[in-house]
C-alpha cells in the first residue's frame, strides 16, 4: 500500500517550492494525487471487508446448499434441502423460542431501567463522573467472566440468589433446569452488563434536549414524570430506536452466557433438555458437535434473516409510535417554548 | 464518597424561571452551573442510584469474596469480608489453565486488531468526510448498511478457509477476520466531518502539500481524540470476543476468554477457582477502566449523539 502512495508523493515536490511552476509536469501528478488518493484511502477497508466480512456471508449461502460434513469437506449440491431440514427441526425452533424469550426478558427491563437511570443522571448530581463510572462498571467484565460469575450466583445448590430468596422463605429455584428460570438467569447476565452502557447513551441524548423545554413546562405546572413522558421521551426518540436496534442485533446473537451457564450438564450446549439453547449456540453445536456444516450454514442464514426482519419490525413500530406521539407533543412543546421566550423579553 | 450529600432544595419553580432568564445566553452543552432548579435531584434520586450501583457492584465483590475464601464461603448468605485464600486460589487457576500464555495472546490479538482498525478507519473516514470523489455517497451508504450485518454469522466459511490455509490454531486466524469494521469507518467519518474545516485542507493544498501529507498534518492531529476512543472500543471488542477464538484456537494456545471458559468445563466445578479466574481476568480491564473510564464514558456518549 505504501509503495503505491509513495509515487504521487515524490512527484509533487516540484510544485512545492513556489506557486509559479505549478503549470508544468507537477500538475498531472497533482491531479492524479487529487483524484486517486480518496480511493487509495478507502481501498484497504473495502478490500479487507470484502474478504473477511462479505465473502464469508455470501459463501455461507454456498455451503448451505451443499452436503458439507466438517471432516470430508464439500459434498453434493443439495439445493435447499438443508434449509428444509433445519426448518423441520424442532431443536431449531426450540432455539429460536429460547432466543426470543431471553431477548424479550432482557431488552424490556433493560431499556426501562436505563431510561430511569438516565433521567436520574440527567439532573445536577454531585460527583457526576463517579456515578457515571459506577453505572458503567459491569460493562468492563467480559461476557465469559459474567457467565462464570452468574453461573455461580444462580447455582442451584447454595448459590447467592437461592440463599437470598431463602431468607424470605422462598424455596430454592432450579435456575439451570427450569425453562423460564434459566431464561431469567441468562437475561440477568445480559442486563447486568449492558444496562449501564445503554443508560449513558440515553443520557447523552437527554442532555441534548434543550433545557428551556423542561423549564417552561415546569412553569406551566408539569411535574417531573409528566415532563419525562411528554418532553424527554419524544425528544430522544431516534436514540431509543438506535438502542433498540443494537439491542436486537446483539441480543439475538447471545452465545457465551448460555454456553457457559451450565457446562457440567450436556457439555455446554444449553442445558440437558436444551432449555436455554440459543440459536447461535445451536449453530455452534450443529457445526462442531454434529459436524454438519451444510445445516449450520443454513441456520446462520436463517438467523441472519430473522435479525434483519426483527430489526425492521422494531424500527417500524418504534418510529410510528414515537412519531405520532412525538409530533403532537413536540409541536406543543415548541409552542410553549416560543411563548415562554416571548414572555421573557 | 459513596454517601451522597442530601440536597434539601425542593423544586421551586419561580426561582428556577428567574435564574434561567438571568443567565440565558450561556452555552447549552455545559451545564455545570445550576440552572433549572426543577431538575435538582432529591433523596429519591440518590437513593435509587445508590441502590442500583451497590446492587450491580455486589456480584463482582461477591466473586472476589468467594475467590478469596473456601468453597464453603459460597454457602454463606451475604458474605462481605474477603478471606485470605485469593493468592492460593489464583495459583490453582494458573495450574489449571495456561493463564500467562492466554493473557499474552489476548494482548497481541487485541493490540493488532486495534491498530489495524484505527488506522484504516481513520484513512477511510477522512476520505468520506473531507475528500470529494465519485461514488462517495453510494459507498458511504454501503458502509452504513454493513454496520448492521452481524459478520459473526460468517464463521463457517471463515473456518473452512482458515483450515484450508492451515492457519487454525494460530493467532493470525483470530486477528484477520476483524482487521476492519464498518462501524470504525462510520465513527471516524462522523467525527472528522465536523472537526476539520474545509478551508484548512484547502490551505494545506495551496501551500503545496499533497494529499497524504495533508492527511498526516491536518487530519491525524484533529482525529486523535476520536482515534483514542475508537481504539478503546475496538480493544474491548477484540478482548471480549469468545465465539470465534473458541472455534479457531486450540485449548493449548487460547485467548484469555477461551482459557477462562475451560475453567468451567470440568465435571466438578470448584467455584472458588472459577471465580478466582473470573476476577483475575477482569483485573486488566478494571485497571484500564480506572485509567480511561472518562474517555470510555465520553466515547459512549459521543457515539450516541453522532451515531
Amino acid at each position: 500500500m505504501t509503495s503505491t502512495l509513495a509515487r504521487p508523493e515524490q512527484g509533487t515536490p516540484p510544485a512545492t517550492p513556489s506557486a509559479a511552476p505549478r503549470r508544468r509536469t507537477g500538475l498531472t501528478l497533482a491531479r492524479f494525487d487529487l483524484k486517486a488518493s480518496p480511493y487509495l484511502y478507502i481501498a484497504p477497508f473495502f478490500v479487507l471487508f470484502a474478504v473477511t466480512g462479505l465473502f464469508p456471508l455470501v459463501y455461507t449461502l454456498v455451503v448451505s446448499m451443499h452436503d458439507w460434513p466438517l471432516l470430508q469437506g464439500q459434498g453434493e449440491f443439495v439445493g435447499f434441502d438443508n434449509f428444509a431440514a433445519v426448518l423441520g427441526d424442532r431443536f431449531f425452533w426450540n432455539s429460536i423460542g429460547n432466543t426470543l424469550s431471553i431477548f424479550l426478558i432482557s431488552t424490556v427491563p433493560q431499556l426501562t431501567i436505563a431510561l430511569v437511570l438516565a433521567a436520574i443522571l440527567d439532573q445536577h448530581l454531585k460527583a457526576r463522573t463517579f456515578w457515571r463510572m459506577s453505572v458503567l462498571l459491569p460493562y468492563v467484565v467480559t461476557p465469559v467472566a459474567v457467565a462464570l460469575i452468574f453461573s455461580s450466583v444462580f447455582s442451584e445448590d447454595s448459590g447467592l440468589v437461592n440463599n437470598l430468596i431463602g431468607l424470605v422463605g422462598i424455596d430454592p429455584i432450579e435456575w439451570k433446569h427450569d425453562v423460564l428460570a434459566s431464561h431469567v438467569a441468562i437475561a440477568t447476565m445480559v442486563n447486568w452488563r449492558w444496562t449501564g452502557y445503554n443508560t449513558l447513551i440515553l443520557l447523552a441524548a437527554m442532555q441534548a434536549v434543550p433545557r428551556d423545554l423542561h423549564e417552561s413546562a415546569a412553569i406551566d405546572g408539569a411535574g417531573a414524570s409528566r415532563r419525562f413522558f411528554s418532553i424527554t421521551i419524544p425528544s430522544i426518540r431516534p436514540t431509543v430506536i438506535f438502542v433498540i436496534i443494537t439491542a436486537t442485533i446483539g441480543g439475538l446473537q447471545i452465545f457465551a452466557e448460555p454456553r457457559l451457564f451450565d457446562v457440567s450438564n450436556a457439555g455446554g450446549i444449553g442445558g440437558a433438555q436444551r432449555q436455554f439453547q440459543t440459536t447461535v449456540l445451536y449453530l455452534w453445536e450443529m457445526a462442531f458437535f454434529r459436524q454438519d456444516f451444510g445445516r449450520a450454514a443454513a441456520i446462520a442464514w436463517l438467523l441472519f434473516l430473522l435479525i434483519v426482519a426483527i430489526g425492521l419490525v422494531n424500527f417500524g413500530i418504534s418510529r410510528r409510535i414515537a412519531s405520532v406521539e412525538g409530533n403532537r407533543l413536540n409541536r406543543r412543546a415548541r409552542r410553549q417554548l416560543a411563548a415562554h421566550r416571548r414572555g421573557n423579553r | 464518597m459513596t454517601a451522597p450529600a442530601p440536597t434539601p432544595v425542593m423544586p421551586v419553580r419561580l426561582a428556577g424561571a428567574d435564574e434561567t432568564a438571568a443567565e440565558h445566553p450561556r452555552p447549552r452543552k455545559r451545564r455545570v452551573g445550576g440552572s433549572g432548579v426543577a431538575l435538582r435531584p432529591g433523596f429519591l434520586s440518590y437513593g435509587l442510584l445508590l441502590a442500583w450501583v451497590l446492587g450491580t457492584a455486589y456480584p463482582l465483590w461477591w466473586s472476589f469474596v468467594v475467590a478469596s475464601g473456601t468453597n464453603a464461603t459460597r454457602g454463606e448468605t451475604l458474605p462481605l469480608i474477603p478471606g485470605g485464600n485469593f493468592l492460593a486460589n489464583a495459583a490453582r487457576v494458573l495450574d489449571a489453565i495456561p493463564f500467562w500464555l492466554a493473557l499474552g495472546n489476548s494482548i497481541i490479538v487485541s493490540s493488532v486488531i486495534t491498530i489495524s482498525v484505527v488506522t484504516f478507519s481513520t484513512l477511510a473516514g477522512y476520505a468520506f468526510a473531507k475528500l470529494r470523489f465519485k461514488g462517495r455517497e453510494g459507498l458511504l451508504v454501503f458502509v452504513i448498511a454493513t454496520m448492521a450485518i452481524p459478520t459473526q454469522l460468517g464463521i463457517i466459511p471463515l473456518f473452512i478457509v482458515m483450515r484450508e490455509l492451515g492457519w487454525t490454531g494460530t493467532l493470525g486466524a483470530v486477528i484477520i477476520p476483524t482487521l476492519v469494521t464498518a462501524f470504525g469507518v462510520f465513527f471516524m467519518r462522523q467525527y472528522l466531518v465536523g472537526v476539520i474545516p474545509d478551508e484548512l485542507i484547502e490551505a494545506a493544498r495551496v501551500d503545496g502539500a499533497n494529499q497524504i501529507r495533508t492527511f498526516f498534518t491536518v487530519a491525524v492531529p484533529a482525529a486523535r481524540p476520536a482515534m483514542a476512543i475508537l481504539g478503546l472500543f475496538t480493544f474491548m471488542m477484540a478482548w471480549t470476543d469468545y465465539l470465534w477464538p473458541l472455534i479457531v484456537l486450540s485449548p493449548q494456545n487460547p485467548t484469555l476468554q477461551t482459557a477462562l471458559g475451560q475453567l468451567q468445563s470440568g465435571y466438578y466445578v470448584d467455584y472458588s477457582i472459577v471465580l478466582a479466574g473470573a476476577v483475575l481476568a477482569t483485573l486488566p480491564l478494571l485497571i484500564l477502566f480506572i485509567a480511561a473510564g472518562r474517555q470510555l464514558i465520553s466515547g459512549i456518549m459521543q457515539g450516541a449523539v453522532k451515531g
